[in-house]
């Protein structure tokens, strides 16, 4: 440890504590996530890109209608594991990955899987906001025409449902057919969120979904988030402690490939057990 | 020795490097416009038609005055000694001689229509205001005083060519040309339009009767059915014929009786008279309005004359017909290539061998190209292609020869790398996230690259295309191996079933140039034209791709890449 990180690590720390003391009440009676339904079941899982191993011997069972924040710092896997949920790996070309994940109960990387009805289960929101160059319609629409369904009145009413879902309505209701690349970096992720929710996923992935927006913005996707909690299964990568302190109900904290503890956001954020765990969160390193 | 240093680490030099270059450019593509311009654009303007006296001396002493009329065309000095080597005794003492390029027209009496003289010995030059010029669909240009109309041999009119205010004749042969040019008018559709249909229907039979015959399917109703069909074209292009008959009676009723140069008379019938003018009398108004005549005529009308007058819609024509249709065999064809070779195929030694292979297809001459064309497409493909659908036209190829189809293939094939690499390029810019974006929604890779990959690519197909249209416009060589003639009878798309004939050989602007500038019996009247076809070529190939870059923008404003 080097002395200014020593010197900047109690600031940091009186900074959560006054987090966890408001979280504490809102997740005073979390179970712990074993004992919730599961819905991604991780075991013994191995994930390499040629020779590097990027994930080493997960096993994670992430519950139900509840939001899991994977933290850790940067290259410590937390954004590979995600891909493994909707086999967004299986694009990169030396992927190799061992072990086995269920969604409810099979096995998604058997072969009878169709991953792009896997892919429509399991939706995914990146980084950066990616909406395609159409309009904000046709945006939200674009997972729905896949599977066919072209009938107008059935468009307009999941298009109406999602952007609404993703608290967006009031914004664009007036210039829904403008291109969606008019929309501000903030109004393009809650778009791309409303285009995953169209096609009704069970799980979604959110990979740093606030990184590249502006504090509003984030605090608008932190406030989705908390709503879409009732009915989605949700994931969250982030960098951002806080951000996972406030929205997850549990974290997982990951460290050179290695899943380190997983616990409920409470206990890793004010009580974690390994001393890794609490030297990334005080900032120690990372 | 700092401050040099400075200057040239300031980066000035290279601003003014770099200017002079655009500068360079910009002044070489004006020029090279405004030189075409001048020199073709020139040559539509009616001229004052000049008369003179002209006494040449000569080795034998004896004087030979002659009378000129003519238009003078161009003008240049010339070295005293080079003047008598050619046998013209002129003064050694004065070192040089100007001479000048008179259009004397009158083919038919004079053997040829220019001339070069000494303009030290051009004397009592005037530009009498009833000299007429005739532009004649043979013989070239007349120049003269119109001096008797007659009708069926019998003089209406006559003139005085000494009289400039007797327009008796001129007034009564302009209304007389009229109706010429109006039975003329006739007598083309007639002859291209209903006997070009008769022709095209008997032959239809004779190949419907020939195939039956090679099918040994003839029976005496067939054969019948057939005679009877035939019958009724003949007795329908008799009664053309005799339409026609009387139109040619019609046309040659009037004469007009010209006084040339040296007081030599012709008779002139008016069918072959194309367009008449006093260039001397008109005013500036009235000269604009020939000259828009003219040069819509050579914009619209076909070439006469080997190609020397008359105008090039033909090759205008040939040229636009012949890009597209290699466009519409290109893109697609280009696309996909580019979209497996980026999309599916594994990347490893194999694709990157295809692609240093399709990049150097495109520095391979295009003679070659050429050359395969004709080796491939036309007496192979094309014989094979005769063999299995037109047997009953054979010995006489239908695609065994050269033709619209294998040209624009062939040049097809020569463009077809940089339709390739130019949508390679604009697949490798799609940002990755899109394509994860569209993925993760549950859209399969095709699903992908046709939804949202390829619609985003198309700005750069059209950039590949755009490339193309420019490389093939201007390509001649090729050509002239696999279908363009110097002359062709009728143009690729008409009235006729199939209405567009692919089989047809056509007329290409290129090629126009190559012919007229260097094929040509009459060097000096086709020299002006020359430029102007080439100042057209130029105008095509901006205009084919101007239309190309608008579509362009608008794919580009549409799918306007994302700044990740």
């Amino acid at each position: 440890m080097t002395e200014p990180t020593t010197e900047y690590a109690p600031v940091n720390r009186s900074k959560f504590k006054k987090i966890d003391m408001s979280k504490l009440s809102s997740h005073e009676q979390t179970p712990s996530a074993e004992d919730l339904p599961s819905c991604l079941r991780v075991s013994d899982l191995n994930l390499y890109y040629g020779s590097t191993r990027a994930l080493a011997d997960i096993n994670l069972s992430i519950p139900s209608q509840r939001v899991t924040a994977f933290i850790g710092p940067s290259g410590c896997g937390k954004s590979s594991l995600l891909r493994c949920f909707n086999r967004m790996n299986d694009l990169v070309d030396d992927c190799v990955i061992k072990g086995s994940i269920t969604l409810d109960g099979a096995d998604i990387y058997h072969r009878s899987i169709d991953v792009a009805d896997l892919r429509r289960r399991v939706g995914m929101v990146f980084q950066k906001p990616n909406p395609f160059p159409k309009s904000i319609y046709e945006n939200v629409a674009y997972g729905l025409r896949i599977q066919g369904i072209n009938k107008k009145r059935i468009l307009d009413e999941s298009v109406e449902k999602s952007l609404h879902a993703a608290a967006l309505w009031d914004e664009v209701k007036d210039r829904l057919h403008d291109s969606a690349l008019g929309l501000s970096g903030g109004q393009q992720q809650r778009l791309v969120i409303a285009r995953t929710v169209a096609v009704e996923p069970e799980v979604l992935l959110l990979d740093e979904p606030a990184s590249a927006l502006d504090p509003i913005s984030t605090l608008k996707i932190e406030e989705l988030i908390n709503e879409l909690k009732e009915r989605y299964t949700i994931i969250i990568v982030t960098h951002n402690m806080q951000q996972a302190a406030r929205v997850s109900d549990f974290t997982a904290f990951m460290y050179m490939g290695k899943m380190i503890e997983f616990d409920t956001a409470d206990n890793i954020f004010t009580n974690p057990t390994e001393k890794q765990t609490e030297d990334y969160i005080t900032g120690r390193y990372g | 020795m700092t401050t040099i240093r400075n200057f040239f680490a300031s980066g000035t030099p290279w601003i003014w490097a770099n200017a002079g270059a655009v500068a360079i450019s910009i002044i070489m593509t004006v020029g090279l416009l405004l030189l075409l311009a001048i020199n073709g654009l020139g040559h539509f303007w009616p001229k004052d038609l000049m008369l003179a006296q002209y006494l040449q001396p000569t080795t034998s002493g004896e004087a030979l005055p002659r009378e000129i009329i003519g238009e003078r065309v161009d003008w240049e000095e010339v070295p005293a000694e080079r003047i008598i080597s050619s046998g013209i005794p002129v003064d050694e003492a004065q070192p040089l001689y100007a001479r000048e390029l008179i259009k004397i027209g009158n083919r038919d009496l004079n053997g040829s229509d220019f001339t070069w003289l000494l303009s030290d010995f051009l004397s009592d030059i005037r530009y009498p205001e009833n000299l007429t010029a005739f532009e004649r669909r043979e013989w070239g240009n007349f120049y003269g005083y119109v001096r008797e109309v007659k009708e069926a041999g019998n003089s209406v009119v006559t003139s005085d060519p000494e009289n400039p205010d007797d327009a008796a004749a001129w007034n009564e042969l302009q209304v007389r040309i009229k109706r010429a040019l109006a039975i003329h008018e006739e007598i083309v559709t007639l002859e291209k339009v209903e006997i070009g249909e008769v022709n095209h229907a008997l032959e239809r039979l004779r190949l419907r009767q020939r195939g039956l015959e090679l099918r040994d399917q003839t029976t005496p109703e067939s054969l019948a059915e057939i005679a009877a069909e035939r019958a009724k074209w003949d007795s329908y292009y008799e009664t053309l014929q005799t339409r026609l008959n009387m139109l040619y009676d019609d046309i040659e009723r009037d004469t007009v009786i010209m006084l040339a140069m040296n007081d030599q008379n012709t008779e002139i019938s008016l069918s072959d008279i194309v367009r008449a003018y006093q260039p001397n009398g008109m005013h500036i108004g009235n000269k604009l309005v020939v000259y828009a005549q003219k040069l819509w005529e050579f914009l619209s009308d076909e070439p006469r004359e080997a190609n020397t007058e008359g105008g090039i819609f033909p090759a205008i024509f040939g040229t636009v017909t012949m890009v597209l249709l290699m466009s519409v065999f290109v893109s697609p064809f280009g696309v996909i290539a580019a979209v497996y070779l980026r999309e599916y195929a594994r990347q490893g030694f194999v694709t990157r061998a295809i692609r240093i292979a399709v990049n150097n297809l495109a520095g391979v001459p295009s003679i070659v190209y050429g050359v395969f064309g004709l080796g491939f497409f036309i007496y192979f493909l094309g014989a094979e292609v005769d063999q299995a659908f037109y047997t009953e036209a054979l010995p006489a190829p239908t695609f065994g020869t050269p033709g619209l189809l294998w040209a624009s293939l062939t040049l097809a094939l020569l463009t077809v790398p940089v339709v390739i690499v130019s949508t390679e390029e604009g697949l490798a810019r799609i940002p990755r996230s899109l394509r994860e974006g569209s993925l993760a929604l549950g859209a399969t890779k095709f699903e992908t690259l046709w939804r949202v990959v390829l619609p985003m690519a198309s700005p750069a197909m059209m950039t590949g295309l755009i490339l193309a249209v420019a490389r093939a416009a201007g390509e001649v060589a090729p050509l002239m191996l696999v279908g363009v003639v110097k002359l062709a009878p009728a143009l690729p798309i008409d009235g006729n079933y199939p209405y567009f004939h692919l089989d047809q050989k056509f007329m290409h602007l290129g090629f126009h140039i190559y012919d007229v500038g260097f094929q040509s019996p009459n060097v000096e009247a086709a020299r002006p034209l020359v430029f102007a076809t080439a100042l057209l070529l130029v105008i095509v190939i901006a205009t084919l791709n101007q239309l190309a870059v608008s579509i362009r923008n608008r794919l580009r404003e549409k799918f306007k890449a994302l700044d990740m």
